[in-house]
């Protein structure tokens, strides 16, 4: 999976557990829950969803690395998200 | 299946704890000694909550003793002492006494942890206004109606916080005169129709006497949901200081050089009443953390503050053991003596986890925004009943109860049986009034004992055991959200006809806010509604009120009065007995 396909991946994601939020305006270095309405439940469900789409593993301990777009795609490429 | 007790035995204990024998303590306290533990305003002028947090000490030996630590979330480090917060305090209430604010003017704070939250709170103490908290997490809607109910003069809330959620609103709010803006990263703010709240401190005086106030004079107004109607306001008077400082004694074993970490949202009643209140009158350090639950960082700031008590909840608990243990022992938590839970009961498996991953179980406590402070807790030297409520603090008086006819309630002697848990009125932090609603007030008293709402039962040794609700209130992540509110949302969309919500368990956050919608005709239940209303409910709710799932049905089952039988929706999802359906209507 390239950069772009996981980044889209988890756009679509995000936007299934908050379809109010404006994911064109996602600024890529920002925490979402700083700039979308997110509660930790959403959270919670979001790395369920991205495990869910992306067939990968998700420890606990890494989760805070996922709290920026930024983060997702840099540690969703790195762990080899999506497969080959 | 059954857990074994924990036993506390003295060799563990680092202090001495304030409360060691349980019968003993309940036969000598009266609320008068708890009462002359504080100082009461100068001059006999009354009893004010921020005299007792803040002046006495800053006038005093701990003057320049740090009273707040304040974390930001990008590092930085923010130190207050007593005398410190004295100051700035005395600013805040000049600053309301210049705009005309005065006694018995609501004063609402919409903001999450930051320090002028404190202050804010403590200020319009100090000018006997009225201090309201909003979760910063609400949407619009649920911030609309508690300003509108509780008719808010004054609202504090940040810049980013007021752009995105209040500023619509201010044509609906006419009561509201004043907004002031603390900047995000206290940077300078310049929005029309607001003030700029760090230009109006730093141009008020740093001296401030606060007036006579008498101990039954309104302090704070927290909201709660109910099951119908919509949300109410609990009030509390300056007299639940009192309360406030000796649970914070008895139930959280607070000592002078404790350093102290509630993790709770200042958006709520923990926030305030143990979250600011309790650790100031007593002297011991408050850690105020403004990120979210982060595993990691939590562990970090235990271990880097040496936190020596930690209130939390059980969603963060249940959090940090699927985080797992190992995680936990990366980290020196050796400060760590006391821990304790409150919010939605603790399940055994988490009280006893606490042993493993920090050498001490949680201590559960059970109280509810009407009772303003902690009633019944597990004690940092008495043993712990994983799964259990604990036993009534001293000077509170609990029952197990059933209601007998229109107004009656007869207690529950027997052991072991399930009843609703009441109270007997008389503790100083009990609400005096929900905002404007008497009869709504008067609906919670039976037989002069006030009924809680939540079910229970205490086995034969006196320790109480939660059950559930007696009501269709739905606890999510330790806050409580009322169905009717979600429900009226939800009717605004034009596709709905019907809505009806329930709380659905679930592992971490005990129940889910979920939602079951019938359309009107010519509307077909696809997923792209599904989502549209979500996201409707999501953009006006927010997300913590907002529903996580929504699923379509034909018709919802009501009454033949047409009230929608929540509690057949859930036995529904649940696959449970459906009950007694002799009021269903036919055909649902």
């Amino acid at each position: 999976m390239t950069r772009d396909e996981i980044r889209a991946t988890v756009l679509r994601v995000l936007g299934d557990i908050a379809p109010e939020a404006d994911l064109a305006s996602v600024k890529p270095d920002v925490g979402f829950r700083e700039q979308l309405d997110l509660d930790s439940m959403d959270l919670l469900n979001f790395v369920i969803g991205l495990h869910g789409a992306l067939n990968v593993e998700i420890p606990e301990t890494d989760y805070p690395k996922l709290a920026t777009l930024d983060g997702c795609v840099e540690y969703l490429a790195a762990t080899g998200g999506g497969g080959r | 299946m059954a857990w074994a007790t924990i036993s506390k035995s003295a060799r563990e204990w680092t202090v001495i704890p304030n409360l060691r024998d349980y019968a003993e303590a309940r036969a000598a306290f009266s609320w008068d000694h708890a009462r002359r533990e504080l100082d009461g305003l100068p001059g006999g002028q009354g009893l004010n909550i921020a005299h007792e947090a803040v002046d006495r000490h800053a006038a005093g030996a701990r003057a320049d003793h740090r009273a707040l630590r304040w974390l930001g979330k990008n590092g930085e480090v923010r130190d207050f002492t007593y005398a410190g917060l004295r100051s700035l305090t005395n600013r805040f209430a000049n600053v309301l006494q210049a705009l005309g604010v005065g006694r018995g003017d609501r004063v609402y704070v919409l903001a999450g942890r930051i320090p002028e939250l404190c202050v804010a709170a403590l200020g319009t103490l100090k000018n006997r206004s009225v201090f309201c908290p909003l979760f910063s997490a609400f949407g619009p809607e649920p911030i609309r109606a508690r300003m509108a109910i509780g008719g808010a003069r004054v609202l504090v809330t940040t810049e980013s916080l007021y752009r995105r959620k209040v500023a619509g609103l201010r044509s609906s709010l006419p009561d509201l005169e004043h907004v002031l803006l603390v900047g995000d990263d206290r940077r300078p703010t310049g929005v029309p129709g607001t003030q700029d709240y760090h230009a109006l401190m730093a141009g008020a005086g740093d001296d401030f006497a606060i007036g006579p106030t008498d101990p039954e004079d309104v302090a704070l107004l927290h909201f709660t949901s109910g099951t119908t109607g919509m949300p109410k306001g609990a009030v509390h008077v300056h007299a639940a200081v009192v309360a406030h400082h000796i649970t914070g004694k008895l139930a959280l074993d607070f000592h002078g050089d404790d350093v102290f970490w509630c993790t709770a949202d200042p958006g709520w009643v923990t926030g305030t009443s143990y979250g600011i209140i309790a650790p100031l009158t007593n002297g011991v350090i408050s850690i105020m953390d403004e990120s979210e639950f982060d595993a990691a960082r939590w562990y970090g700031i235990l271990q880097d503050q040496k936190v020596t008590i930690w209130y939390t909840a059980p969603t963060a608990i249940r959090m940090l053991m699927k985080a797992g243990t190992e995680l936990a022992r990366k980290y020196d938590v050796s400060a760590l003596r006391f821990l304790a839970s409150v919010g939605e009961p603790l399940n055994p498996e988490a009280v006893v986890w606490g042993q493993d991953a920090f050498g001490h179980p949680f201590h559960d406590n059970w109280w509810q925004t009407e009772t303003g402070g902690i009633m019944i807790a597990n004690y940092a030297a008495l043993e712990v009943r994983p799964g259990s409520m604990g036993r009534p603090l001293p000077g509170i008086d609990a029952a197990i109860v059933r209601k007998v006819g229109d107004d009656g309630v007869e207690v529950i002697a027997e052991p072991d049986v399930q009843g609703e848990l009441a109270l007997r009125p008389g503790w100083p932090s009990m609400f005096r009034a929900y905002w404007g609603e008497p009869e709504r007030y008067r609906k919670c008293f039976r037989g002069g004992l006030y009924l809680t709402g939540d079910l229970a039962r205490r086995d034969r040794d006196g320790y109480f055991w939660f059950v559930g609700r007696a009501d269709d209130v739905i606890k999510t992540s330790g806050h409580l959200v009322g169905p009717f509110e979600v429900e009226s949302v939800l009717m605004e969309h034009e596709a709905v006809a019907e809505a009806g919500v329930i709380g659905k368990p679930d592992p971490v956050a005990l129940e889910v806010v979920k939602a079951f919608v019938s359309l009107k005709d010519g509307y077909a239940p696809t997923p792209e509604l599904r989502r549209e209303l979500l996201a409707f409910a999501r953009t006006r709710l927010g997300a913590v009120v907002a529903p996580k799932e929504i699923d379509f049905r034909p018709t919802l089952p009501k009454t033949r009065s047409g009230k929608i039988m929540r509690r057949l929706l859930r036995a529904r999802e649940l696959g449970l007995p459906e009950g007694d359906i002799s009021t269903l209507e036919e055909g649902a």
